[in-house]
């Protein structure tokens, strides 16, 4: 059996056995400044320079490509089959609601954007984002720890369980509470089950996100993706993925790679829920954490390649920005979705990308191209 | 008491629909080992080429469709609608599945999401079934055919409808019908060899490729029958991408697990299983969740007996 390692296997420092810890850091650093930077800059610049239209899309786009990039941890990197991510989307976007929205009721008594850009308001939602992220991640854990010694198909079932029994437990939830005045005086059995707007959806949440947190987390989420990807903890996951019982008899303990990866996707897909539920003319509600979101999700990952990060960015993208264009072919969309999707397992499983990132796509190319030159 | 019994009677009727659903899912996944995503939408489809077909013949018949029409108009309706995703169901497995007999199991699983959604969604289109939801035309009376009192003085009534009766005896006769195939004849012993070991059963003479195609006819056409009485049931037809019949699809797929999935006897067992649950849960805890009671109970099973409740422990193959 051989187990795959994708990227540069000649990197110095892994075949000298330990990285120096400025090293480590280095490598994560200037990769996130970079895309801290772009995410700056698109922020400032492209809503200038294409308009509101496209750049609504663009934040949607962020916003697929963290979730899809989250999923692919699962999913492609470690093999396993989740098919309820949106539910631990839902759960991180209600969380971080209930801290923006209740924290600016009780912090400044009003729930309207509070303070510019990088004002308090602003950090008060990347805090936000971080306690969503905290919340799914011990949702992950407690699924993903008795469900996680299942086999594969099992998984998906119950995964896709996990999700629908959020979205029932989120109808079931207390009105939103209006005004500092109403909340200050609310009685118990308003607070629990928590005010987040039953099935009607949690509507009012300060609209906070815009192209420049959602570029800043993507740029986390994908840095952090592929670090994974190329470290030894992801070689693990990988070796996982590829042949569970040789990856368990060279003493990788299975299960606990399984349950690392699952944390850990929960826990992006928490930034990414708190993302989407605070993009203005969203409402998030409990639909959000059932099954046909969470197959959007899923269908990303499959079609840009299993384990490619930059494959699942360029799906993620393309399957938001494409029905945009084929508004008049709405309800031809999903169908041809559905048709992409079989042909792709038919005739190219693997995905567009396969394990592969783009780059690495372009400079095989290369070599090749140099080969039959000499 | 009587409300015991009436929430008994309801669970026995909705069991017996899970029960035929489940009995789908269970012979694909003993045979081919993956959840088959799309069973669950050949039960919209029984369901929706039922309404079609039952609502041409009564216009036919005099385009009256508030009297009550002939006894044989349901038992026309089921068997076409039996007939017609039986072939459907052979037609996915030709088309979709038989191309990656030999791939890993997730690519297929990813191709049944795939057909799912291109069924969902293709039903939906405005010249098939239409996105709206329809009224299915009501082929049996909805009249009483027993009322128990109890008590004393005779003051607790439980009603048993003629259209929950026909259900599970409808129910009942079809899975009585499939045991016999299953366990009596040669049909079923070659499917049982097939999954046992599809390999070894080649190697017998067992034509794999033709078993596994009736398998898939065989579990389409238990699925239309569930998808018709669904339809006797609840009458308000749901468009075919609604959420309720995914739903509908994954209590009966989780019943083929509860049951020990690969178990045609553990399908039926657990079906009515979870069907009690689901009903006992909804009235004596809270309706609000009766979803959740169902998915519980499928987590508490996967932990205890993590093979079903029927199934045989199964050792990892190196």
């Amino acid at each position: 059996v051989t187990v795959s390692a994708p990227g540069k296997t000649a990197d110095p420092a892994a075949t000298s056995g330990r990285l120096r810890p400025l090293q480590v850091a280095w490598n994560s650093s200037w990769p996130l400044a970079a895309g801290i930077a772009v995410a700056l800059l698109v922020d400032g610049l492209l809503p200038g320079a294409v308009g509101p239209y496209y750049s609504r899309i663009a934040l949607d786009a962020g916003i697929a490509m963290t979730m899809a990039l989250s999923l692919n941890i699962v999913n492609g990197m470690t093999g396993q089959f989740s098919i309820g991510h949106a539910g631990f989307m839902a759960l991180g976007g209600y969380t971080a609601g209930l801290l923006t929205y209740y924290g600016s009721l009780w912090l400044w008594g009003s729930t309207a954007r509070h303070g510019g850009a990088f004002g308090a308001g602003e950090w008060l939602f990347a805090a936000s984002c971080l306690a969503a992220a905290l919340v799914a991640a011990g949702a992950g854990y407690a699924v993903g720890l008795p469900s996680l010694r299942l086999r594969g198909d099992y998984l998906a079932i119950v995964t896709l369980g996990f999700g629908e029994i959020v979205r029932v437990i989120l109808q079931q939830t207390n009105p939103v509470i209006r005004d500092a005045e109403s909340l200050r005086n609310a009685a118990w059995n308003q607070l629990i089950p928590p005010p987040v707007g039953g099935s009607l959806g949690f509507v009012g949440l300060p609209k906070y996100t815009n192209l420049f947190w959602v570029y800043a987390f993507l740029a986390v989420t994908a840095v952090a993706a592929y670090r994974l990807k190329n470290s030894s903890l992801g070689r693990a996951m990988i070796s996982v993925r590829e042949d569970e019982i040789a990856a368990q008899a060279v003493g990788v303990n299975v299960t606990r790679q399984k349950v690392r990866a699952f944390v850990l996707a929960a826990a992006f897909a928490g930034i990414g829920g708190s993302l989407f539920a605070h993009e203005s003319a969203v409402i998030i509600t409990p639909r959000d954490a059932g099954f046909q979101r969470s197959f959007d999700y899923v269908i990303m990952t499959v079609l840009g390649g299993r384990g490619s990060i930059t494959g699942v960015m360029v799906a993620a993208t393309v399957l938001i920005a494409l029905p945009e264009f084929l508004r008049d072919f709405e309800q031809y969309r999903l169908v041809v979705f559905a048709l992409v999707l079989i042909v792709m397992m038919l005739v190219r499983p693997e995905g567009l990308f396969g394990v592969h990132e783009v780059w690495e796509l372009w400079a095989r190319r290369r070599r090749r191209g140099k080969k039959t030159n000499a | 008491m009587a409300d015991f019994i009436q929430t008994l009677v309801t669970a026995l009727a909705v069991g017996s629909l899970y029960a035929l659903i489940a009995l789908g899912y269970t012979m694909v996944y003993g045979i081919l080992k993956f959840i088959n995503f799309a069973h669950s939408d050949i039960v919209v489809l029984g369901a929706w080429i039922s309404f079609t077909l039952s609502r041409f013949i009564l216009t036919r018949l005099g385009g009256d469709l508030a009297a009550a029409p002939p006894w044989w108009v349901g038992l026309v309706v089921l068997a076409s609608a039996m007939a017609a995703c039986g072939l459907i169901g052979f037609t996915i497995e030709r088309l979709a599945y038989r191309p990656l007999r030999r791939a890993p199991r997730i690519n297929v699983l990813i191709t049944a999401i795939g057909v799912s959604l291109f069924l969902q969604n293709f039903g939906q289109l405005p010249f098939i079934f239409g996105a709206s939801p329809q009224r299915m035309p009501e082929l049996l009376p909805n009249r009483e055919l027993l009322r128990l009192t109890f008590g004393d003085p005779a003051g607790e009534v439980v009603v048993i409808g003629l259209v929950d009766a026909v259900i599970f005896v409808t129910a009942g006769v079809l899975m009585l019908a499939l045991e016999t195939l299953v366990f009596r004849t040669r049909l079923g012993t070659a499917m049982r060899a097939v999954s046992f070991n599809t390999d070894i059963a080649a190697l017998m003479g067992i034509p794999v490729d033709r078993i596994i195609s009736f398998t898939f006819v065989l579990g389409s056409a238990l699925a239309a029958a569930a998808g018709f009485l669904y339809a006797m049931r609840y009458p308000g037809l749901n468009q075919p991408a609604d959420a309720i019949w995914v739903l509908l699809g994954l209590k009966a797929f989780v019943a083929a697990v509860i049951g020990g999935i690969g178990n045609v006897r553990g399908a039926v067992l657990g079906g009515f299983l979870i069907a009690f649950v689901e009903q006992f849960g909804a009235f004596y805890a809270s309706s609000n969740y009766r979803d959740v009671y169902v998915f519980a109970l499928l987590i508490v099973v996967l932990l205890v007996r993590p093979t079903g409740l029927l199934g045989s422990p199964l050792a990892e193959k190196v």
